[in-house]
């Protein structure tokens, strides 16, 4: 039951990255595709019916990862404390950015949503990514569970540890670069005109970015972390994931130079996926590893609810998800229309 | 309160209370913007429409802000109140996690659909996502009533060797008698603020003389509904929930009314200044016997006062405990009385001509918001000194291990963030209402 609810609460990030990760990524590429205000626009409008509906998903992601793990939960949201209540400010900012953009048209102010746009994307999927590289490091849990990190010490991944070494950093670059190449085909598929080429052209240019710290994140990891070696050593067939991940990133590399814009999006979110798989492959079975000893790691065991808990709670998750992404499903296709350079309003 | 634990608590006690002057306005309005929905489709007039149409924008920026201000208090639980989440994460656990899957999925993505789909979507569909919207929010209330009615009374748990507490049973949780009472007292006081809001700018409408006929709609539906709301909020909601209170709080209910001694034929006070070192009332204002009529239906009845109670489970904030008390009740009184007249003479159709009566009415705008919010601080000062009633005090839940310093950083940060919310929504939604209900077809 423990080992369901891990792949469950790790699928369910991953749903969150691969649908939010599209409009952060267009974010994060706001400032470097268009040209003028009409293709700014055009991107806006590619987003605007959803990334409220996918940040969901991070929001319900939380929550599940408390209902079912709550030690996990306590201790890394406690741990985390200034990287998450930054990730909050990020997340109020982007979100006020995105909202007062429309409301509050205005030639002096205009510049002040984009610029808090952009900047609150990219540093998202920046601190993401290092909290997913803090994560496969390990951390620094004393006795009662409990840890503290500050946001920097040295940069080294000995000694004192901090939430930024040179480590999490990589894994970080990793993701804004993996979320850009994401974003930059998502805009490929949703718009049309100039802004779609550059999108395709970014994207062939960004793949190989990413297939590089792809493959040099994960060799750090598995030097980095012994038990992410154990776990390859024990159970073998977890080398998929990394295959599968790159695999899908070749097969979105040639269906961007076909111009098949739908199934390049698709394999990045395969990547990403795969990737993420990677990565919980890696942690299994502990959800927070300690550096101090293996044994004071939080793990499904040690951490989850009781079974009471864990079976209801499944009876009410599957179909309260299978609802949610019904929905998503259900706006995506009623908004599935591209967004031509013409369009001014958002494409409601 | 420059201890880590003080700031944990203002930290919570400012996010919270900012952001439910949000939720508040928008779990009204989604029942007014349904009824308007439904009577554009049984009087089959497109004003209705109009009208929802335009509280669904005042809508929807409220909503913007009390997404981004509703994410912290959920990410609060891990960071500031650790130790609460460990122990208790496992039940509270459960309906935090409800509250994302089921209501912010619903709410989120049919608000989108009901702004922007009015002509795609036909009168039935549009509807249906104004029902949905609705569903949505007010769901989310209950799970959240339920995760909060757990602290006030506990129940569906165990407690496991090593100190954990473990979940029992989940429809005990979901139908905890207190969560009932509670969900129903506050979710009629959100509608006493969405009706008083509606009336309030239908009344400014119509005093300017601007937007008639919809300021009359606004200002006919706003009294009817916050009328009856008003009264619902004093019987049966508020006495469940002050039966709720004498049965399982006591002492909060002693501290809220502020008897320090236990006494037959005790006093209602209506004003005074709790003196906790002299235990007394400082000039108090008090209807003799009052209290012991309301509470045992005898005039000379005993009422146990805080003496009766060990003073350290006495409310550790007591005297805001009894203003905030006493400011929900005065001001819920004041709504029943006025909003009593504006309908009489809605009733007597005399109100359209009565200035007097107009203004009054858009005057009421902020007081429903100032008795949710006293409201809010009753119940939760009322808990304390206790996190989990009975079962965990609140020093025991922080995040020990978090230093003052880093507290106090990010309670800064988030006053001066919402201090620029604030301007920005105030300047938002002054423009949409100057810009009115009109539709130009």
């Amino acid at each position: 039951m423990a080992t369901i609810w891990f792949w469950l609460v790790a699928a369910i990030f991953a749903v969150y990255v691969l649908l939010d990760g599209y409009d952060l990524g267009a974010g994060i590429l706001y400032f470097v595709l268009p040209q003028d205000v009409q293709e700014k626009k055009q991107i806006l409008s590619s987003i605007g019916p959803f990334w409220d509906a996918n940040e969901v998903w991070l929001i319900a992601g939380g929550g599940t990862l408390f209902c079912v793990f709550p030690p996990a939960y306590a201790a890394s949201f406690s741990g985390f404390y200034l990287p998450l209540i930054i990730v909050l400010w990020l997340l109020i900012a982007r979100g006020l950015s995105i909202e007062f953009h429309h409301y509050i048209k205005h030639p002096v102010w205009t510049p002040l949503w984009d610029a808090g746009f952009f900047a609150s994307s990219l540093l998202l999927a920046l601190f993401f990514g290092v909290a997913l590289g803090n994560l496969l490091r390990g951390l620094p849990l004393n006795k009662d569970a409990e840890f503290f990190l500050p946001l920097w010490t040295n940069f080294s991944i000995q000694g004192e540890l901090g939430v930024l070494d040179w480590y999490t950093i990589s894994v970080g670059l990793l993701t804004v670069a993996g979320i850009a190449l994401h974003g930059a085909l998502w805009i490929a598929y949703k718009v049309s005109g100039r802004l779609e080429e550059a999108a395709s052209t970014f994207a062939r240019r960004a793949i190989w970015m990413v297939a590089a710290l792809a493959v040099w994140v994960t060799l750090a990891t598995f030097s980095v972390q012994q038990h992410a070696r154990h776990q390859l050593e024990s159970q073998p067939i977890g080398v998929l994931f990394p295959i599968v991940a790159l695999a899908a990133l070749a097969v979105c590399a040639a269906a961007i130079r076909t111009g098949r814009q739908l199934k390049a999006f698709f394999a990045s979110s395969v990547f990403h996926a795969a990737m993420l798989g990677t990565a919980a492959f890696t942690l299994f079975p502990y959800v927070l590893r300690s550096n101090v000893d293996p044994n004071l790691g939080l793990t499904i065991y040690n951490s989850n609810p009781g079974d009471y808990a864990m079976k209801i709670a499944l009876g009410w998750w599957i179909p309260g998800i299978a609802l949610a992404a019904a929905y998503s499903i259900y706006t995506h296709r009623r908004f599935a229309a591209k967004v031509t350079s013409e369009q001014h309003a958002q494409p409601y | 309160m420059d201890s880590a634990y003080g700031l944990h608590r203002l930290q919570f006690a400012f996010t919270i209370t900012y952001h439910y002057l949000f939720p508040q306005l928008t779990m009204g309005l989604a029942l007014l913007i349904l009824i308007l929905k439904t009577l554009a489709l049984l009087k089959n007039n497109e004003k209705y429409d109009d009208a929802a149409q335009f509280w669904a924008r005042i809508f929807a920026i409220n909503f913007a802000v009390g997404v981004v201000t509703g994410i912290p208090m959920e990410f609060q639980f891990g960071t500031n109140w650790s130790r609460f989440s460990r122990s208790a994460g496992g039940i509270i656990g459960q309906t935090l996690a409800l509250e994302g899957v089921y209501s912010f999925f619903l709410e989120s993505s049919f608000l989108g659909l009901f702004l922007f789909g009015r002509s795609r979507l036909g009168r039935w569909g549009h509807w249906f996502s104004a029902l949905l919207v609705f569903l949505g929010s007010w769901l989310s209330g209950f799970f959240i009533i339920c995760t909060d009615a757990w602290m006030q009374y506990p129940v569906g748990y165990s407690i496991a060797t090593d100190g954990k507490l473990e979940l029992s049973s989940l429809s005990a949780v979901l139908m905890n008698p207190w969560a009932f009472w509670q969900y129903l007292h506050n979710m009629t006081g959100a509608v006493v603020t969405g009706s008083a809001v509606m009336a309030s700018i239908g009344a400014f409408y119509l005093l300017e003389s601007r937007h008639v006929e919809h300021g009359r709609i606004f200002v006919r539906l706003g009294v009817t509904v916050g009328f009856i709301a008003s009264v619902l909020m004093l019987f049966p909601t508020g006495d469940g929930q002050g039966k709720m209170l004498g049965m399982h709080q006591p002492v909060t209910l002693a501290a809220m009314e502020g008897v320090f001694q236990t006494q037959n034929g005790a006093p209602m006070a209506v004003l005074g200044q709790p003196d906790i070192e002299r235990r007394r009332l400082d000039n108090p204002i008090e209807i003799p016997r009052m209290l012991s009529f309301l509470t045992y239906k005898r005039w000379s009845a005993q009422v146990k006062g805080l003496d009766a109670f060990p003073r350290e489970d006495w409310p550790d904030n007591m005297p805001l405990l009894f203003y905030c008390f006493h400011i929900m009740i005065g001001l819920g009184t004041i709504f029943i009385a006025i909003l009593g007249v504006e309908a009489l003479l809605l009733w007597r159709d005399i109100i359209w001509n009565s200035r007097a009566a107009l203004w009054t009415l858009m005057m009421l705008l902020p007081f429903p918001f100032i008795a949710n919010t006293a409201g809010w601080i009753t119940a939760e000062v009322g808990r304390q000194p206790w996190l989990i009633y009975g079962v965990m005090r609140t020093e025991r839940g922080t995040a020990a291990h978090l230093s003052a310093g880093n507290v106090l950083f990010t309670l800064i940060g988030f006053m001066g963030i919402y201090a620029v919310i604030s301007v920005l929504f105030l300047y938002v939604v002054y423009r949409e209402i100057e810009r009115g209900p009109e539709v130009v077809h």
